[in-house]
């Protein structure tokens, strides 16, 4: 009798060791968020809901089993999964398929997915190993071959052209950089040189690009065209008021003004149907979800941890603050989902490996000594 | 691990936890600025963007309303609506217009003048949805080009309501006609204020009574409130206000008489009005030539315009008020009650007419050579003398005649219930130092007094004008504005509003001067220049022909119509009331370049007069012209 209490408790334990409470509850209510914009957003094609389902059970799956791994062991996967995703990347420019004028797309066998995508996890891995292998002598030449890491798959990803991810991943290289101690004084250098090269940048920069660029400054200078999507994402959101319109009581939402409203414009649907008030809880969340990242990567004990902990949680910051900037219109249009809210499976299982990673990090941190 | 090491790590660990640190704040910063921008957008603009998501949503649909039907006085539908199939095109929607209409002829005709019109409706009609290439398709059409309506973005078949005026060219002038609302339109209608009343609705009334009565005509405009997705489509119905129809109007106008009247013209030009001289409403109204009121309103083809517009017979022009014409002899029996009335002349007033009225050494001749011998003031109208009425005119003067005929309207706007009357002239010194600029014309001559007795001179009057003065004589000095509407129908209320006579005016005169001259007005159309014409009328009346030159004749040259072209002959007119005892009409007509009175307008006149007053329908084959059917000798004297 003993044994029979005894033994599912055990596998409890087990089957939860490693798995971060709090981390867990905040993503789960963020996706829960989702589900219900997701539904409200789909009400015409009602198999979303449970594809995302479907989807979450996967990226919980794979979470739960990065979660276990200490982070030493996920350090040995970072130099053959950068390289793995470098080869990928150029097999996208050589031989992709393109949708919508942009060659993102790989076949393998019967799924295709984006290559671009390994990188957001990837390139973090890498750079945080490479920093770590080089804890005791981190000069100008460590961080130049950092930076060299970091503009080879972003150029990659920028040329296909795909700038939402180019942005996000060079934003999480950044972090890692960034956290890895760069100096203060080559930081300010590198964002005047930065903010030099954006005139030679906008000439390299495709039409639809541009557009979506100069649209941003003024969306009504082309109100049907690159400028439809955030005016419409705008009065979705101003139009929700402090309360909302209610719940599936959307009316941009259900009259399809809002343009991808299942995936990188959920914000506009979630915005007006639960106005000031829900935003001020989703922001809420990301922000507890980021201040628990950063408190994991705080107390991690070794380099690479701390790192990969550290650029991981800004990443998930990077992506709410880009998409509700661009839905609410103070940022340009480019693809970058809302983190645990937009409908895809890809990203939500990027997110949760991340997840993984941190609970690792966390679970691990007494594991002192490498 | 080495003391130093450990410190160095110690350190190390002390400047990344400050860069986390770093990193919580600017993303705190961060999210405060996004939730700012929320702020800003939320409850800041909320009103803004509350109302711009319901334009979104929210489309005012307008719903035209149906015009009003116009009757005659008998409920004789003049001008109704038709539901017919259009063929219309989106300009905004379609690529190539030019091809668009060259592929639709392949489906269903199209003919030179579908597009010479489509060109210049696209030209001239404001911000036009769509505009017909074709309008009243066949079943067999329509169900063409419904099988090929895949091949035609922004081409659609409409079901529209179209203005029929089932009586044609008959009291053209009267009704006149509706057409695409232009520019003009558009800003007169935003002047007035009532442009939102007009969304939806692409024609007004552009002539006639079609254009005086347009408020009454066109109605309320609905509103349906239609929920609309991304893609304009309606989803649902939020909130409907029906259109209100236009008020029917009903005229005073008789069409059969109408009919009786334009028959009797023929192929002649001229005009005609009939007036009933207790209220001033109008019975009989013809302008000739007229014109098919049909043809405008689709929009008139080019071809059929210029037709219209470069005829010589100018049929648009309406000449029942917008000509003017000498009165010719029909002056006479008001310038006799003017000496009446002023005690220039008595009943008895004669005088021995040599043919001819001598004044400063000029002769100014009579109509009948050698003159009336001895002719008295009821003879001087009977037999129409010019010699005893350019004595009259020069006895008076030309202050004392201006001011008399005023009162009877002569030289100003009837103000008849139709647009683009003409004032005409009252000749008076007044006048002419106003007309004229320089001294030397703008001085008035005596002798210029004496050719005004017969109605020649300056003086120039439109038809409306003449029957309405006829009419206040008719009536003992009560003058009627005269009024072609006798009532307006609200259908939705069933309230009807009649249209009051309005007495102008009450002309004071004295009952044996006005009987005096009705007395010698009857003996016209007994013994006189009219006799003939009024033979054997089977009720009393009176009358007065006239002849008004269109060109002037110099002192001794004798008019010839034979020699004269066809448009420089005289005009021919006549005015006549019946009965004698309480007239119930007052008619005037006008024949241009017809010749005597008594010739061409005054058997027109007993033609209308038969019917109207018994009934009577003109005999024969051709009932407007009978034959040249009076002697010479009286018809001289005109």
């Amino acid at each position: 009798m003993e044994l029979a209490q005894l033994a599912p408790r055990r596998l409890a334990a087990r089957l939860f060791a490693g798995i971060d409470g709090t981390l867990l509850a905040l993503s789960l209510l963020l996706v829960a968020l989702g589900l219900a914009t997701l539904f409200s957003a789909s009400y015409e094609q009602p198999g979303r809901v449970s594809a995302q389902v479907a989807n979450l059970a996967v990226a919980l799956a794979a979470m739960w089993v990065v979660a276990r791994i200490p982070p030493q062991t996920l350090m040995r996967f970072a130099v053959p999964a950068y390289f793995i995703g470098l080869v990928l990347l150029v097999a996208v420019a050589l031989a992709g398929e393109v949708v919508n004028g942009a060659r993102r797309w790989l076949h393998v066998g019967v799924m295709r997915f984006q290559p671009s995508e390994i990188m957001k996890l990837a390139l973090p891995m890498m750079l945080a190993w490479y920093f770590h292998k080089n804890e005791t002598a981190l000069r100008v030449r460590a961080f130049a071959v950092a930076g060299l890491l970091l503009a080879v798959p972003v150029l990659l990803i920028a040329r296909q052209p795909d700038l939402g991810t180019a942005v996000l991943v060079a934003a999480v290289g950044f972090y890692v950089i960034f956290f890895a101690g760069i100096g203060w004084k080559v930081l300010v250098g590198l964002g005047v040189l930065g903010i030099g090269s954006l005139f030679p940048l906008w000439g390299m920069l495709h039409d639809y690009q541009r557009r979506r660029i100069l649209t941003l400054i003024d969306p009504t200078q082309d109100p049907l065209g690159a400028g439809y999507h955030t005016i419409q994402s705008t009065i979705a959101v101003g139009s929700g008021g402090l309360t909302g319109k209610g719940w599936l009581h959307g009316t941009q939402t259900h009259l399809e003004f809002i343009p991808e409203r299942h995936t990188d414009f959920i914000f506009a649907v979630f915005s007006e149907e639960f106005g000031l008030i829900g935003n001020a809880l989703l922001i809420t969340l990301y922000a507890l979800l980021i201040a628990r990242g950063l408190m994991i990567a705080a107390n991690a004990p070794t380099f690479f941890a701390r790192l990969l902990a550290a650029s991981v949680t800004l990443m998930f910051f990077t992506y709410a603050f880009v998409n509700m900037g661009m839905v609410s219109g103070i940022l340009p249009v480019v693809g970058v989902p809302l983190p645990f809210i937009s409908y895809g499976g890809t990203a939500l299982l990027t997110l949760f490996i991340g997840i993984g990673i941190l609970m690792s990090v966390h679970s691990h941190r007494r594991l002192v000594q490498t | 691990m080495k003391p130093e090491e450990l410190k160095n790590h110690e350190k190390e660990l002390y400047y990344f936890q400050l860069r986390v640190g770093f990193a919580g704040v600017a993303v705190l910063v961060a999210f405060a600025l996004l939730f700012a921008r929320f702020f800003q957008l939320q409850v800041v603009q909320h009103d803004t963007y509350a109302a711009k998501a319901e334009d979104n949503r929210i489309s005012i649909v307008p719903i035209a309303p149906n015009r009003g039907l116009i009757l005659d006085r008998n409920g004789v539908v003049l001008a109704r609506n038709y539901s017919a199939y259009t063929l219309e095109i989106f300009p905004a929607k379609v690529k190539d217009v030019e091809r668009t209409i060259q592929e639709l002829g392949e489906v269903v005709e199209v003919q030179a003048k579908d597009r010479s019109r489509f060109r210049k409706l696209y030209a001239e009609t404001r911000n036009a949805e769509s505009l017909p290439i074709r309008t009243r398709l066949t079943d067999e059409e329509v169900a063409r080009f419904a099988a090929n309506r895949y091949r035609f973005p922004g081409v659609e078949i409409k079901a529209r309501l179209f203005r029929q005026y089932p009586h044609g060219d008959l009291a053209s002038h009267v009704i006149g006609y509706i057409g695409r609302i232009n520019q003009k339109d558009q800003e007169r209608l935003e002047e007035l204020d009532v442009e939102a009343n007009y969304r939806g609705t692409d024609f007004i009334g552009k002539a006639g009574l079609e254009a005086s009565y347009q408020q009454e005509l066109h109605g309320t405009t609905g509103m349906e409130q239609v929920e609309i997705d991304a893609a304009g489509r309606g989803i649902r119905t939020l909130a409907r206000t029906p259109a209100q129809a236009g008020n029917n109007i009903t005229l005073t106008l008789d069409i059969k008489l109408q009919e009786v009247a334009e028959a009797a013209f023929g192929d002649r030009r001229g005009a005609l009005v009939a007036i009933e001289p207790s209220t001033g409403g109008v019975l009989a109204f013809v302008s000739k030539p007229g014109f098919d009121p049909n043809l405008f309103v689709d929009g008139i083809d080019p071809q059929s315009w210029a037709e219209l517009n470069n005829s010589p017979d100018r049929p648009l022009n309406n000449r029942a008020i917008a000509g003017v014409y000498p009165p010719g002899s029909t002056f006479k029996p008001y310038l006799a009650l003017a000496a009446l009335e002023s005690g220039k002349r008595t009943f008895k007033s004669a005088i021995n007419d040599p043919g001819y009225f001598e004044f400063g050494g000029r002769r100014f001749r009579d109509s009948k050579p050698g003159g009336n011998g001895y002719v008295d003031m009821f003879k001087s109208i009977v037999v129409s003398s010019d010699t005893f009425y350019y004595q009259v005119a020069n006895d008076m003067g030309i202050d004392a005649i201006a001011g008399f005929m005023a009162k009877f309207g002569f030289g100003a706007r009837s103000g008849i219930d139709l647009d683009g009357e003409a004032v005409g002239v009252l000749p008076s010194p007044e006048w002419k130092q106003k007309r004229f600029h320089r001294p030397e014309q703008q001085k008035w001559y005596a002798g210029e007094t004496i050719s005004i007795g017969i109605g020649q001179g300056y003086n120039a009057y439109t038809p409306i004008q003449l029957a309405v003065a006829l009419a206040t004589l008719a009536a003992d000095g009560d003058m009627y504005r005269p009024h072609l509407v006798s009532h307006i129908d609200n259908l939705r209320t069933g309230e009807r509003r009649s249209i009051e006579p309005v007495l102008l005016r009450h002309v004071p005169l004295k009952a044996e001067n006005l009987d005096f001259v009705k007395r010698a007005m009857a003996s016209v159309n007994k013994e006189g220049t009219g006799a003939r014409a009024f033979a054997s009328a089977l009720y009393t009346n009176g009358g007065k022909t006239g002849t008004a030159q269109v060109i002037g004749m110099k002192q001794n040259e004798k008019y010839d119509e034979k020699k004269v072209a066809e448009r420089h002959r005289d005009h021919s007119l006549f005015i006549v009331f019946a009965p004698l005892e309480s007239p119930k009409i007052a008619l005037m007509v006008i024949v241009e370049n017809g010749g005597f009175g008594a010739r061409a307008a005054a058997p027109i006149a007993r033609v209308v007069l038969d019917y109207y007053l018994l009934g009577k329908m003109p005999e024969g084959d051709q009932p407007g012209a009978p034959k040249p059917a009076v002697d010479e000798d009286a018809e001289e004297n005109d």
